[in-house]
């Protein structure tokens, strides 16, 4: 609680026991009056004074006015029945309160948890002085400079480790719980916290380019841009004010006219005056304003919590109607580094071909050759290898052990003439022959991602209607994978621009309600990103250009999270649709109620003041987004 | 050219009103409040002066909401 917060309370407190003790005094006439005006006073004079300023700026229609008015009349009407009910006057101004009390309080709390949530700015950096560590300002620290991170304290900008091993705590990035190892030469981004060792990390980026400012920057300026459902309230709210007040302007003049005029019944002006000033107490639009922009901010910071990143409240929205989704094959739904899948007709032992074509590819820097290696998994001695010759589009020859080793393509076998088996496997095929005999082939392929198959799944029954994968990889692997994961359409052979048009087509195709989403891992399919009614990035920790282009920013690689994403985002709908149907379904019902009669100020303030808490609470649960 | 700049206000009502005066301040191409984060981003016409445009916005949104501050 802030001060003005807690003064408030006081006040609040105060004006409630003076109303409670009020009841049993046995004060009757202008004492009475002027006893009552006491806590009235107490509880109001801030609202009555701001109503007189907006008079003089000519803000007729300002809450304050109108609870100026409603109070004042109720007052008014009291002391002209002679009824001495002031109790009502003072229970609305005192309920008003309430309520902007507890709004001010409930917002200032989740304001300060989504803000630690995200925190993940450090606020220092450690430098090595003459043996003594100095903590500096991470914005002063330039590149290629060498930092220590201790255990405990996070890393502050994004560098390469040049000393020591430890384990990172990714949670706050990434959401994921499992830390990440790393030593000498790994690099890390900033933002994630040192777990167990001492870390010298020469940074390779300034703080303010680093990935914790790139994030924060992000995150900060995500619910700036504004969804359709905030604009709608706004807009509302500019009309919904002026609307009851004119109407209760009519309540109080018109019944009374009608009954003088036309039925020729007494006028009744102080029953339709009080009617009239109940509607003032329900003008105020405040459960709904506030309840939006706070769902749609708690949506976000849950999200962000998961390492999901949205840019923006409208993309909230967006990501919430999706209805086709579209991914990139490679790095999205495939790892994007090749894998020995299989080894097939080998005359000799398995790892002993794999060892031959390791150490033939071993001067070749091509991403086969790193995972032949890989598979082989023994140290390469280069010194066993000699007269390498390699074939461009076709393979290499090579010495290894001073035998005659040829690894490469079907071309290349047909090359050297000799007899090959072809594969019924998609992949990449290296075929081998050693001494010029055929020795068998290796079956090197793209490895799908472990939850790719699940994340379609998911996709489907979070209500995604279609699953497209477009690649630029030949038919027969695109098919491949497409059929394992149980995507729907499948469109190969694409270059960079034959994505685009195909996006466009669906775009074309589909039907007005849905939006398109397309998934990449924001290396080279920006135009695409940005094409798509909602482009989201993933593996984005650390890439600069896909925080850039896309909309939705998946910091960690798993595809399971745009599921995730999805859920969120229909969540947090869900809330804001419940928020304004429930808010102004109840406003209307009590303006209905407060027109016939059935409906006096108590129930109008409990009915704004409950609605507002209600909506608030509702409005938090965005947040909770964990186990989604 | 766009700045940001901190604000405090107490309602989010309030925050719209706040937006709706900066907007139709002088030198002002667009402002957008946020009431979350209590910042208000203004879009400065070409040429204006955005610490002159910016004492105008003040009290016009003083103006509508006596209770605000904006820092700049």
């Amino acid at each position: 609680m802030n001060r003005k917060q807690k003064i408030m309370l006081v006040r609040i407190v105060a004006a409630a026991a003076m109303m409670i003790g009020l009841e049993f005094a046995p004060v009757e006439g202008v004492v009475r009056f002027l006893l009552y005006l006491v806590p009235y006073l107490v509880i109001g004079y801030d609202i009555l004074k701001k109503a007189v300023r907006g008079i003089l700026n000519r803000q007729v229609f300002d809450e304050n006015f109108l609870m100026a008015v409603a109070t004042v009349g109720a007052i008014a009407l009291a002391l002209y029945d002679r009824s001495g009910d002031y109790t009502e006057a003072v229970a609305v101004m005192l309920f008003y309160q309430i309520g902007e009390w507890f709004q001010s309080y409930a917002v200032g709390r989740s304001r300060k948890n989504i803000s630690e949530l995200m925190d993940i700015r450090p606020d220092y950096a450690n430098i090595e002085k003459d043996g003594v560590l100095e903590q500096v300002d991470p914005d002063e620290v330039a590149i290629g400079s060498v930092i220590v991170v201790q255990p405990g304290e996070k890393v502050p900008i994004d560098g390469v480790v040049i000393e020591g091993t430890s384990s990172l705590n990714t949670s706050a990035l990434t959401g994921e719980s499992v830390p990440r190892d790393i030593t000498a030469g790994h690099e890390v981004i900033s933002g994630c916290i040192n777990l167990t060792g001492v870390l010298k990390i020469r940074t390779t980026k300034e703080f303010g380019e680093s990935t914790v400012s790139q994030i924060l920057d992000l995150v900060e300026n995500a619910s700036s841009r504004k969804s359709r459902s905030e604009d709608f309230i706004s807009k509302f709210a500019r009309v919904y004010t002026p609307a009851v007040c004119y109407a209760a302007l009519a309540l109080a003049i018109l019944p009374p006219l009608a009954r003088i005029f036309g039925m020729g019944l007494a006028p009744e002006w102080d029953v339709w005056i009080y009617r009239a000033l109940t509607f003032l107490v329900i003008s105020c639009p405040c459960a709904l304003v506030i309840s939006i922009p706070l769902s749609f901010f708690a949506g976000l910071g849950g999200a962000s919590r998961e390492g999901v990143l949205i840019k923006g409240s409208n993309y909230l929205e967006t990501l919430a109607q999706t209805g086709i989704v579209v991914f990139d094959k490679t790095g999205t739904l495939t790892q994007g580094v090749f894998e020995v899948n299989a080894v097939h007709h080998s005359k000799i032992d398995r790892s002993r071909l794999l060892e031959y074509a390791a150490l033939a590819e071993s001067s070749s820097s091509h991403p086969i050759s790193k995972s032949l290696q890989k598979a082989y998994g023994g140290k390469i001695d280069r010194s066993r290898v000699s007269d390498v010759q390699e074939i461009s589009g076709n393979g290499i020859l090579a010495v290894v052990d001073g035998i005659r080793i040829a690894a490469g393509n079907d071309k290349l076998m047909k090359r050297l003439g000799i007899e090959y088996i072809p594969c019924h496997i998609a992949g990449t095929i290296i075929h081998m022959a050693i001494d010029g005999q055929y020795a068998g082939h290796i079956v090197i392929s793209d490895v799908v991602k472990p939850h790719a198959k699940q994340a379609i799944e998911e996709l489907k029954r979070a209500g995604v209607k279609k699953t497209v994968m477009l690649t630029g990889d030949i038919r027969r692997v695109a098919e491949k994978v497409a059929s394992e994961l149980g995507l729907d359409t499948v469109y190969s052979d694409l270059l960079p621009a034959g994505k685009v048009e195909k996006v466009e087509e669906l775009l074309a195709g589909k039907s007005k309600k849905e939006r398109l989403a397309f998934v990449g891992d924001g290396i080279n399919d920006a135009p695409v990103l940005g094409r798509a009614d909602i482009g989201i990035a993933m593996g984005a920790m650390g890439s600069d250009a896909a925080i850039e282009a896309a909309d939705v920013v998946l910091m960690d690689d798993d595809p399971l999270k745009i599921a995730k994403a999805i859920r969120i985002s229909r969540k947090c709908l869900g809330i804001v649709y419940q928020n304004i149907v429930f808010a102004i379904g109840i406003k209307l019902l009590c303006l209905l109620l407060g027109a016939v009669g059935l409906a006096n100020m108590w129930l109008a303030i409990f009915a704004d003041v409950g609605v507002m808490i209600l909506a608030v609470l509702n409005a938090i649960r965005a947040l909770f987004v964990k186990n989604l | 050219m766009k700045k940001s700049y901190k604000i405090d206000v107490d309602c989010a009502n309030c925050a719209n009103k706040m937006e709706e005066a900066a907007r139709k301040t002088e030198g002002v191409k667009n402002a957008t409040v946020n009431f979350m984060l209590l910042k208000m981003n203004v879009e400065f016409e070409d040429g204006a002066n955005p610490s002159e445009v910016m004492q105008n916005v003040r009290t016009n949104c003083r103006k509508v909401e006596e209770d605000c501050e904006i820092y700049c």
